[in-house]
């Protein structure tokens, strides 16, 4: 039996090139995914690793990459016992572009039935990517997604992973 | 692909990479601060790296932030090492296809 | 069959009255959503849905269900020709919580249709669309080309 997907769509005035790079590059992601760096030479089958105030949040494995058009990791949550013992999901990234704009399609799935870790990213996703939105958009990422609110999320993740039935 | 390899040619250019390369994300005041290059030519080089689509900016305010954009030099490594499984990525096309109609 | 829900969220740099405003004055929302929404606002009063380039044709139809600005909003949503079919009639509820530092929660929740309909079709395609427009436009006071985006996603 298979568990929930998260599916969520967005237009983002900006190019694919620009947003590409938000998504791949530190210097972008640690000022809309709660000061989040990312390590990884992107090349299908490298390793991934987002970390913050020193930590290893996720882990993952990347599974495609298709630069300007298509991007796909594995994604392990790593900052909590009980959830690294869960199977890796996947996250994929279309980029399309469209008129002016690109649309940007993020689906998260593979997750198992009664999965802790969905309900934590299904509440930071919206957050992340709009943060995203508005960095491209404005030149300022949302405040509720700096490295300060970090922590904050974190225990968000383990609440929500907590109150999920076991 | 002539465009990132006549960008590349150039070794103020190169340097300017460099820079971003060590530290993404500048404006072109922090750019020219150790640089031994006039503002105006650090400005006409950054055009080039952008034309190239080896730099792209984000506008903050009245400022511009630079990022390094790596893809385009991979993309030279990739054509002599091998291209890359159209497979994976029709699987996941037909994914995301499969999604939308649910 | 139990009904879908879709749920859409979106955070927005802006204020919940200025979301509100975008959401329900008629002028305001033609400028991001490429159509007038035009009410009273008053629960029991019906609303509309207009296109802007003169035809003055109402795409969507429907009734004042619940108010309490600028924080919660929940309208009756059919075309003009099922108004009147029930069965064909859904609901959108609109929930701007303030969230910390100037930013605003909005949560869009389209209950209540049709599975397989083609408004279902419609709307899960359309809300993304329009709610990044409303995102861009409150944030640089410019809207998204909603008409030359479904013309490019059309063609294909």
């Amino acid at each position: 039996m298979t568990g929930p997907n998260f599916v969520y769509v967005s237009y983002i005035r900006t190019t694919p090139e620009k947003l590409w790079q938000a998504l791949t590059q530190s210097a972008f992601t640690r000022q809309y995914w709660f000061g989040h760096a990312v390590e990884s030479d992107w090349k299908p089958g490298s390793a991934i690793r987002f970390f913050a105030a020193g930590k290893c949040d996720v882990q993952g494995e990347v599974l495609a990459s298709d630069p300007y058009r298509r991007l796909a990791y594995s994604w392990r949550v790593d900052f909590d016992e009980a959830l690294r013992n869960e199977e890796p999901s996947r996250v994929s990234f279309d980029l399309e572009p469209v008129g002016p704009e690109v649309k940007l399609t993020v689906i998260h799935d593979q997750f198992g039935a009664g999965s802790k870790v969905y309900p934590g990213i299904s509440n930071g996703w919206p957050m992340v990517l709009a943060s995203l939105k508005s960095l491209l958009e404005t030149g300022e990422p949302l405040a509720a997604t700096s490295e300060a609110a970090l922590c904050a999320a974190r225990q968000r993740s383990l609440d929500l992973a907590r109150a999920t039935a076991a | 692909m002539d465009a990132v390899f006549k960008a590349l040619a150039d070794p103020s250019r190169r340097e300017l990479l460099d820079r971003l390369h060590a530290e993404n994300g500048q404006t072109l005041n922090e750019l020219c601060v150790r640089l031994a290059m006039t503002r105006q030519a650090v400005s006409k080089h950054l055009a080039v790296l952008e034309a190239a689509n080896l730099v792209s900016t984000v506008r903050r305010g009245r400022e511009k932030l630079h990022y390094l954009n790596p893809v385009p030099i991979h993309e030279i490594a990739t054509r002599w090492i091998g291209k890359y499984e159209r497979s994976r990525l029709d699987a996941l096309a037909e994914l995301k296809k499969g999604l939308e109609e649910q | 069959m139990s009904k879908p829900s879709y749920v859409y969220v979106s955070y927005i740099r802006s204020t919940p009255e200025k979301v509100w405003q975008a959401i329900t004055d008629r002028e305001i929302s033609k400028q991001y959503w490429g159509r007038s929404n035009r009410s009273d606002w008053k629960v029991g009063s019906s609303w509309e849905h207009q296109r802007v380039d003169g035809s003055n044709i109402t795409d969507i139809v429907g009734q004042v269900v619940e108010t309490r600005p600028p924080h919660h909003l929940v309208i009756s949503w059919a075309t003009p020709s099922d108004a009147n079919d029930p069965g064909r009639v859904s609901r959108v509820s609109f929930d701007i919580e303030p969230q910390s530092a100037g930013i605003v929660r909005l949560t869009v929740t389209h209950s209540e249709l049709e599975p397989g309909s083609q408004m279902e079709r419609g709307i899960t395609w359309g809300w993304p669309l329009v709610l990044a427009s409303l995102k861009s436009f409150l944030e640089t006071g410019e809207g998204l080309p909603i008409p030359k985006i479904k013309e490019a996603q059309q063609s294909k």
